[in-house]
């Protein structure tokens, strides 16, 4: 029953369609404990053991809701520049399914706790994209089902499954957007763009380390195309569980390929949620929704409505943190780099660390260049992100101090760099350790500097002749005998002013 | 010492207290009546024999180590199937649930402990409390103790029976629409529905979250309030839970009075499918009200006429959810898991097997009700009519103290007479649905027997929501003044089991 559609070239689609998404985030907040009970949300515990009678659903338990969760949801709606209710309530959504205690999921429905925002994106070339918000909503998670037997580890085939309970009712906050139209051909950089922008956002709220690739931020992709310069919406097709940046990216590409293959063949677009694979960027047919499904919300009795007072929310909006944007843009400006250089700094994930280590003193520059340079380096060799490194932002300070006010050139920050990755202590405890100190006794340099203008007679004649280029090699020769523990340009001027030449 | 069974839990408490009695002996001829009469009546589900003993024996270590022991140490009690027990299995009347054993005690399980009574084991109800007359259990029905080929009120039969055979003094019942209440009245016993909120749900296996209060069920209105102050309060694991001080219930039964209260009878609670000799006690009792000081007052609640309508679309609503978690995957029944079925086959067969009718009736009543293009009609309708009822009630109450009406149309019915008729089962509760709805509280005592039949009819007091202590203020003058007249309370006139 799986009907091979062509997919048609990107550029080709868009010169037909105009597409339109909408992105629905589910974030799982870092909360001590679970939305309705007190139990750990901590991961990698054995299964089930993190469940108590309320999260497992256990006849006559009743769920209580975490104040925490609650606040979380607030400040996501208002860095979302959302309208906070003043009053709602939590809405009983009816389904079964086995890794869902009570089968139904304490979520909300026509009362969300925030509505009505947006978040401005700000696309690679600079350009602000505003992505309008619908609603964001407070849930709780489902447990995890392990399916045993089959081949793909889906449930078809399998032979029975395993359940845990451990994140069943894990605070969940779930972002859903407007429609989002006018994108166009920058519809999957739109996207994805809008999920990185929400991920930092949440990170910076505090509320979530919203890891993709550990499931605390999960994307389902709403697609459907419409004709160039219609208006009415095409059917949808829903991508559930895209979860990475790239994947969000490839996934929208794939579904506007996919859809307007069915559209060019004079097919119908089939309103159903789709997987996507990470290995092709292919998305595949999942359940048919035959008919809209009928969850039969209703308000949830166990609880009492939220009505978060306005003072509170006052304090919460106080509270916010810069918008990460904003944020990002006033940093580029500090700086004085281009967008350009800005987003691979992004890309490394180096903005904080760099931000940490201007304050600990080095100017950004410097920091600039240890944190792409030598330690992206490091950290690429090694597979660690940038702030696993076993170097703190105030080491690489005081490195950069160290060659500001000349006791280490270029080449010997390095190894103190080297050195203190390898756990040989601090910077000062390394130069002392490994004896890296620039030569400045200029007695010594000098006598270093004498000897290799006697021992490179025909050189130094060239550059008494006015070819100051040639410096270079004498500077070389003297680095050599210091073995590279000279301030290079200090060696340059010795030697200059030895032959008389002015530099 | 046939006596002991017969004491009220007041009297029991200070023998117990004042060394007159053991709490073992107390408990060991509970323990005897169960053994000699429970075979006949069925009151109990689940009999904790070892449980009951021990308890009774800390009490009498702690009155001989010269502690002081609370208001109800030492007294046995009949707890309803419906909240969880640790050392008890919790069935809730329903084969789905046979054999479980909770891990966990619900809150008012654990201030009964707290409060040293001894639960002398579970009892008899409709399966998950759906029933007036605990014909829907799963294990079988109750008799009525005046007449053991009638029902005991439902769904907390057991309860009622229990108090009404001397198995217990005390008994706790939950009320969705009427569970604790018409039990009562039908058994010449004495049973309060609590304000919304005022006795805390956790561990109370749920039907109707928004209905649904557990609340004290006892001989005498003085008992009932003491087994109240014992179980209500703010909890915080109960969301729904008040959290504002208990009503003083103990305090207003030691003084019990009507005189310059204005009582209010309301138009709606009577006519068609009022049995004679009902109406004939229930006016009496008004006519005593009066006697007693009280002032009438005639009341107009339109919107009460609407309330079986609206609960028979809320309960099932709820319960069509609740009721979802019973899915055998997890804990109790499962049914047809022979390693090559499907997890939704093997629910499909455990629901099959282990709900009754009634049940599924409603979870398929509420299932339609809250459906995509019902709701609005159905479910949406039934919650403005709740509206238009709290709402008669505010009003009634800006004229009124307190309300009275029959608790139900009828007395006792024969066991299977209404078994095969939901609709007929279900008026049964005509009077006291309004009350849960509402979320306010309400009292049923025993205000004599009908002539044509012999059996006791219930008299409903109404009280706002946190004024319980109205109800029994009102219930102590009433009974006071109807044992003056009798010269001995109702119970005796029960034939002997």
């Amino acid at each position: 029953m799986t009907v091979i559609t062509e997919l048609v070239p990107f550029d080709e689609a868009l010169a037909t369609y105009d597409p339109v998404m909408g992105l629905e985030v589910h974030v799982e907040l870092g909360t001590r404990t679970k939305m309705f009970c007190g139990c750990s949300t901590e991961l990698g515990a054995d299964p089930n053991t993190q469940t108590c009678p309320v999260c497992l659903g256990l006849p006559g338990a009743l769920p209580v809701v975490n104040a925490i969760g609650v606040e979380s949801a607030i400040k996501i709606g208002l860095a979302l520049h959302c309208e906070i209710a003043e009053w709602c309530r939590f809405a009983r959504k009816n389904y079964f399914y086995p890794d869902m205690p009570k089968n139904f999921q304490t979520s909300q429905y026509d009362e969300p706790i925030a509505f009505n925002g947006y978040l401005d994106v700000q696309l690679e070339d600079g350009e602000v994209f505003r992505v309008e918000i619908e609603r964001a909503h407070m849930e709780e998670d489902t447990g995890k089902s392990t399916h045993v037997g089959g081949a793909t580890g889906r449930i078809h085939g399998a032979s029975h499954s395993l359940l845990d309970y451990n994140r069943a009712g894990i605070p969940l906050i779930e972002i859903v957007t407007k429609p989002i139209t006018g994108a166009g051909a920058r519809a999957p950089e739109v996207a994805k763009a809008y999920v990185a922008e929400l991920r930092e956002l949440i990170r910076a709220l505090g509320v979530s380390e919203a890891r993709m690739e550990m499931g605390q931020m999960r994307c389902d992709v709403n697609l459907s195309l419409r004709p160039n310069g219609t208006e009415k919406f095409g059917t949808r097709s829903e991508t559930k569980n895209v979860n990475s940046l790239r994947s969000v990216e490839r996934a929208v590409r794939y579904e506007i390929g996919r859809h307007a293959g069915v559209l060019d063949a004079g097919g119908t677009i089939i309103q159903e949620t789709r997987h996507f694979h990470e290995d092709d960027g292919s998305t595949t047919s999942g359940r048919v929704k035959e008919e809209a499904e009928d969850y039969r919300y209703f308000p949830e009795p166990d609880l009492v409505p939220v009505a978060p007072s306005r003072e509170w929310v006052e304090e919460l909006r106080a509270t916010l943190p810069e918008l990460p944007r904003v944020r990002r843009n006033r940093l580029r400006e500090e700086w004085g780099v281009t967008e350009l250089d800005m987003q691979s700094i992004l890309n490394a994930g180096a903005v904080d660390l760099i931000v940490a280590t201007t304050e600990a003193g080095a100017d950004s520059a410097s920091a600039r260049k240890w944190w792409l340079g030598e330690l992206a380096r490091s950290a690429n060799e090694s597979g660690r992100p940038l702030d696993a490194l076993p170097i703190t932002p105030a080491q690489v300070a005081r490195v950069s101090e160290l060659v500001a006010s000349g006791d280490l050139n270029d080449k010997l920050a390095r190894q103190v760099i080297e050195g203190v990755l390898a756990g040989e202590g601090d910077p000062d405890t390394v130069v002392e350790k490994r004896g890296l100190k620039v030569v400045s006794d200029e007695g010594a340099l000098g006598t270093a500097v004498d000897e290799a203008i006697a021992a490179n007679g025909a050189i130094a004649d060239k550059i008494r002749g006015g070819k100051v280029a040639a410096a270079g090699a004498l500077v070389g020769a003297v680095m050599k005998a210091t073995r590279g523990q000279a301030d290079a340009a200090r060696v340059r001027e010795l030697i200059l002013e030895r032959l008389g030449v002015e530099g | 010492m046939t006596d002991i069974i017969k004491l009220t839990a007041a009297e029991t408490a200070a023998r117990i207290a004042s060394g007159e009695l053991t709490a073992v002996e107390v408990t060991e001829a509970h323990l005897a009546r169960i053994e000699a009469v429970d075979e006949k009546v069925h009151a109990f589900l689940h009999v904790d024999r070892e449980g009951a003993l021990a308890q009774a024996r800390a009490v009498d270590a702690k009155r001989e180590r010269g502690e002081r022991l609370g208001p109800l140490a030492g007294v046995p009690l009949a707890l309803k199937d419906i909240f969880t027990t640790k050392d008890m299995p919790t069935t809730v009347g329903s084969k789905i649930l046979e054999g479980w054993l909770p891990p966990y005690d619900a809150t008012l399980t654990q201030r009964l402990r707290d409060a040293d009574v001894v639960i002398l084991g579970k009892t008899n109800m409709d399966e998950f409390a759906m029933g007036s007359s605990t014909e829907n259990s799963a294990y079988g029905p109750t008799g009525n103790p005046w007449d053991l080929t009638r029902i005991p009120g439902g769904s907390g039969g057991g309860s009622s029976a229990a108090l009404a055979s001397f198995q217990a003094p005390l008994a706790i019942g939950t009320d969705t629409g009427g569970s604790i209440r018409q039990p009562a009245a039908v058994t010449g016993t004495v049973g309060v529905k609590p304000t919304y909120g005022g006795v805390s749900r956790y561990g109370m296996v749920a039907f109707s979250s928004s209905l649904d209060q557990g609340g004290p069920c006892a001989r005498t209105v003085l008992d009932a309030a003491l087994l109240h102050e014992a179980i209500a309060g703010h909890d915080p694991l109960d969301s729904t839970s008040i959290d504002a001080p208990v009503p003083p219930v103990v305090e207003a039964a030691r003084s019990g009075s009507v005189a310059g209260m204005r009582v209010g009878v309301v138009k709606q609670f009577r006519g068609e499918g009022y049995q004679a000799g009902v109406l004939q006690r229930f006016d009496e009792s008004v006519e005593l009200l009066k006697e007693l000081g009280a002032e009438i007052v005639e009341l107009d609640c339109p919107s009460f006429d609407l309330a079986l309508s609206a609960y028979y679309l809320i309960a099932p609503s709820e319960c069509s959810s609740n009721l979802a978690r019973f899915d055998g995957l997890r804990y109790g029944q499962r049914t047809g898991d022979d390693g090559t079925r499907s997890a939704e086959d093997v629910t499909a067969l455990t629901r099959e097997a282990g709900f009754g009718d009634e049940v599924k009736r409603r979870i398929m009543l509420g299932t339609y009700a809250l459906s995509s293009g019902y709701y609005d009609a159905y479910y949406g309708s039934a919650q403005k009519v709740r509206t238009l009822i709290t709402r008669d009630f505010e009003k009634a109450f800006e004229q009124v103290d307190v309300i009275v009406s029959p608790t139900t149309p009828t007395t006792a019915f024969p066991i299977g007479e209404r078994a095969d008729d939901p609709m007929a089962m279900y008026l049964a509760d005509l009077c006291t649905i309004p009350t849960n709805l509402a979320g306010n509280s309400a009292m049923s005592l025993p205000c004599g027997l009908a002539p044509e039949d012999g059996l006791p009819v219930g008299l409903q007091i109404i009280a706002p929501a946190l004024k319980d202590d109205r109800l029994y203020k009102v219930g102590a003058a009433v009974e006071a003044a109807f044992l003056n007249r009798w010269g001995h309370p109702l119970l005796e006139e029960a034939p002997s089991l």
